[in-house]
């Protein structure tokens, strides 16, 4: 998993079934000191996250498995809020 | 998933069984504001998307979870087309 910071949001009307009712987030990945790291990307959200808020984020495969048994083709999906780090 | 834009199709007579039928179309990378990036994609069009569109392209394996591509041999595919996006920041 990997720290990131919600910096917006994604609309999308005409989206894949599994998709609706899902909240799109634009994400930064974040380095240990909170500098950002790479290229933002988009992330499904299933915690209730919101701009400006750190959370961490699963890649790949998993990104589907908070929605189950919904089926979320989902590449990114955000699990937690971070309240705090320290590195 | 990564933002891109439809910068055109792809036609392949001589493919894989299972991606006949398939809408192939490539697409560019583009960051949250719309600038081009780097990167280039053939990508698999669940959604219906058109030229210049801006999409959500969901890659790895988790692209096989699209509607109707199950089992193919695919690992990037167009599932949303952008409205809008907003940063702050």
């Amino acid at each position: 998993m990997i720290l990131a910071r919600v910096v917006g949001t994604v609309v999308a009307t005409q989206k894949d079934a599994g998709l609706r009712a899902t909240t799109l987030l634009v994400i930064q990945p974040l380095r240990a000191d909170g500098t950002p790291s790479g290229k933002p990307l988009v992330a499904v959200d299933s915690v209730g996250a919101g701009t400006g808020e750190n959370v961490f984020y699963v890649r790949g495969r998993e990104a589907a498995l908070p929605f189950l048994p919904d089926e979320v083709p989902t590449d990114a999906a955000i699990v937690g809020i971070v309240d705090h780090w320290n590195a | 998933m990564i933002l891109a834009r439809v910068v055109g199709t792809v036609v392949a007579t001589r493919k894989d069984e299972r991606l006949v039928g398939a809408k192939l179309l490539l697409v560019r990378t583009i960051d949250p504001y719309g600038k081009d990036e780097a990167g280039y994609a053939v990508a698999v069009d669940t959604v219906d998307a058109g030229p210049r569109d801006r999409v959500l392209v969901v890659s790895g394996s988790s692209a096989r979870m699209a509607a109707g591509l199950k089992d193919c041999p695919v690992d990037a595919a167009i599932v949303g087309v952008v409205d809008a996006v907003e940063v702050k920041e």
